[in-house]
């Protein structure tokens, strides 16, 4: 999609540049000129929030890093130390425990608007794919990063984490062993911990510039679903795009700062600031809020099913709530992307909100009675989503008739 | 030259693969010590066995040591514990191991085992839960006054490590 794109270099400097390395050429045509479809609402601008995010995140981690131990007898106190001692390192420290937080909210809000409007369709299946690879990655590296600070609920998290390994038949003992490098979670397992947690957010980053560049071979979706046609479609991404992005990111700053300054700690856990002890387990572990719903599916499954043991089987279906989410491009038949024209696609779609939303709720319940039923059904409507509701309705149901152009959805017939 | 073109290829395509398996086996065997410098080292396995002086616990206490950086109980069992657990059939049981089994034979008051729930992990509170045994409050697993899994997520019984008297109050671990 370059075909608004105008870069004529006149200054004898530019040209030279363009001829060996046209970096300004591309930018121009992919930051500046890139034709956006100009219906595009709010939802879109959590793409922006995330990469604003992932800058946070990586800056003030190797701000962090400068000051913070990963030494099993000393990383619990260099972390108070940073809090305590270290000139603002109670805001730096605050801003990344927090962004984390952030960044989660962002990526569900990112990838539940993906879902209502089937941005995952042909031909952007790719940029859904390495999406939700950034994803597991995400998951990967705050696990990690939850570790460090060495408390009760590091400590446990890693272990109970690690342990999901050995469920695996055969290699599972040794994967487990391999994987915390002793037979129990100790200094080895938190110093390649700090390792991977300062190298994946590269990783993603990397992961994150082809999610883009895939991103700019089809260019956006949109509101309506309905491919771009004629440049009167489109505006360029900058200024339009980049302006309603920044302004997106200043509101999402707001709750931002408002935890950073008076509750930094209102989404952690006071366990975590009593220091690690491999002797007793916190009466009552639960993980960080953006992992519950994940974690009420663990926990769900409790009954063995054949040769299948509980633990084997929670984990499977742990495992399997992410990878259907690669398949999802394959699994949603229906031609028509936009939620907004599919009468029986959105009820479905809320109640996977609404039951999503009730997983959460459950996660940090405790697992027994009420909740472990709920979280039963959670997890059955969970998978029924996917492998049932979305093949079945594409198939029977009648959409809405689409706009003609993104043109027409915007302006209606004073456009004619 | 007896050679002719179609066995000149196939030469060719042997030594290609040939080579292409070496390349192979160099490469597997230099990342080898990359991520088997991940497994546990030699300090750790330094650590493998350890002594347990039995004479300073008193009947019905129960303590919690360190062993390759686990936490392993010893518990002093009482004789109704004990024979609580003796009373159980074995077709009430998820893995089914009699008393004698999980203890050694003329010591059966004595009750070794890795602290650690056989379902994630968790470090199970002592004489409690509805067995009268273990209560493991990450995930709700009950183990009865054997250590042996009654109720909950868990798969199996509490693991038993290596273990042997040296004398009636010496015991080694590992």
């Amino acid at each position: 999609m370059s075909g608004q794109s105008g870069y004529n270099p006149t200054n004898p400097v530019e040209k030279w540049l363009d001829e060996r390395l046209p970096i300004l050429r591309f930018s121009k045509e992919h930051l500046m000129d890139f034709p956006t479809p100009k219906n595009i609402n709010y939802w879109w601008t959590f793409g922006a929030i995330l990469m604003f995010m992932l800058v946070i995140q990586i800056i003030t981690g190797i701000v962090l890093a400068m000051h913070y131990t990963s030494d099993a007898s000393l990383a619990f106190d260099s972390v108070e130390h940073i809090r305590r001692n270290v000139n603002y390192g109670r805001i730096i420290q605050g801003t990344h425990a927090v962004g984390a937080s952030m960044f989660f909210f962002a990526v569900y809000m990112h990838i539940f608007r993906g879902l209502y409007y089937g941005s995952y369709k042909a031909p952007r299946e790719i940029i859904w794919i390495l999406g939700v690879l950034i994803f597991v990655l995400m998951m990967a590296t705050s696990f990690m990063g939850y570790v460090l600070p060495w408390g009760q609920m590091s400590f446990w998290a890693a272990t109970v984490i690690t342990e999901i390994f050995a469920a695996v038949p055969v290699v599972g003992e040794p994967i487990l062993v391999l994987l915390r490098g002793g037979f129990a979670v100790d200094n080895a397992t938190l110093t390649r911990f700090f390792s991977l947690h300062y190298l994946l957010p590269f990783i993603i980053l990397a992961v994150v510039i082809l999610h883009i560049w895939a991103l700019h071979v089809p260019g956006n979706n949109n509101p309506t679903g309905v491919e771009v046609k004629t440049s009167a479609d489109t505006v360029p991404f900058h200024p339009y795009i980049t302006m309603k992005d920044l302004f997106a990111v200043v509101v999402f700053l707001i709750p931002f700062a408002w935890f950073v300054f008076f509750a930094p700690d209102i989404l952690g856990h006071p366990d975590n600031y009593i220091q690690a002890n491999s002797q007793i387990t916190p009466p009552h572990i639960v993980p960080e809020w953006y992992f519950l719903p994940f974690y009420a599916i663990l926990r769900a499954i409790d009954f063995d099913m054949l040769f299948i043991s509980s633990k084997l089987g929670g984990v499977i279906f742990f495992g399997g709530s992410i990878v259907i989410l690669f398949f999802l491009p394959w699994l949603d038949g229906s031609k028509v992307r936009s939620g907004s024209y599919r009468p029986l696609f959105k009820p479905f779609y809320w109640l996977f909100v609404l039951n999503f939303l009730m997983l959460t709720y459950l996660g940090a319940q405790a697992a027994e009675g009420i909740f472990l039923l709920l979280s039963k059904v959670g997890t059955a409507y969970y998978f029924a989503y996917f492998l049932l509701v979305l093949p079945i309705v594409s198939r029977i149901e009648t959409p809405n008739p689409l706009p003609a152009s993104i043109s027409e959805s915007v302006l209606g017939n004073k456009g004619e | 030259m007896a050679s002719d073109a179609t066995s000149d290829i196939t030469k060719r395509d042997f030594l290609y693969v040939a080579t292409g398996a070496m390349g192979a086996v160099g490469a597997a065997a230099a990342v080898w010590p990359l991520i088997d410098q991940l497994n546990p080292d030699a300090s750790v396995l330094a650590l493998a066995s350890i002594e347990f002086d039995l004479s300073t616990l008193s009947e019905g206490q129960s303590v919690t040591i360190k062993w390759r950086g686990l936490p392993m109980f010893v518990r002093y069992r009482t004789p109704e514990e004990i024979a609580q657990a003796k009373a159980v059939p074995l077709s009430d049981l998820k893995d089914p191991q009699t008393d004698a089994e999980r203890v050694k034979e003329g010591h059966e008051q004595w009750l070794i085992m890795i602290a650690n729930c056989t379902h994630l992990g968790c470090v199970p509170v002592g004489e409690s839960g509805d067995f009268g045994g273990w209560f493991c409050p990450c995930h709700g697993s009950h183990y009865d006054t054997a250590g042996r899994i009654r109720k909950g997520p868990a798969p199996l019984n509490l693991i038993q490590p290596e273990y042997e008297f040296l004398s009636d109050t010496i015991v080694k671990i590992g």
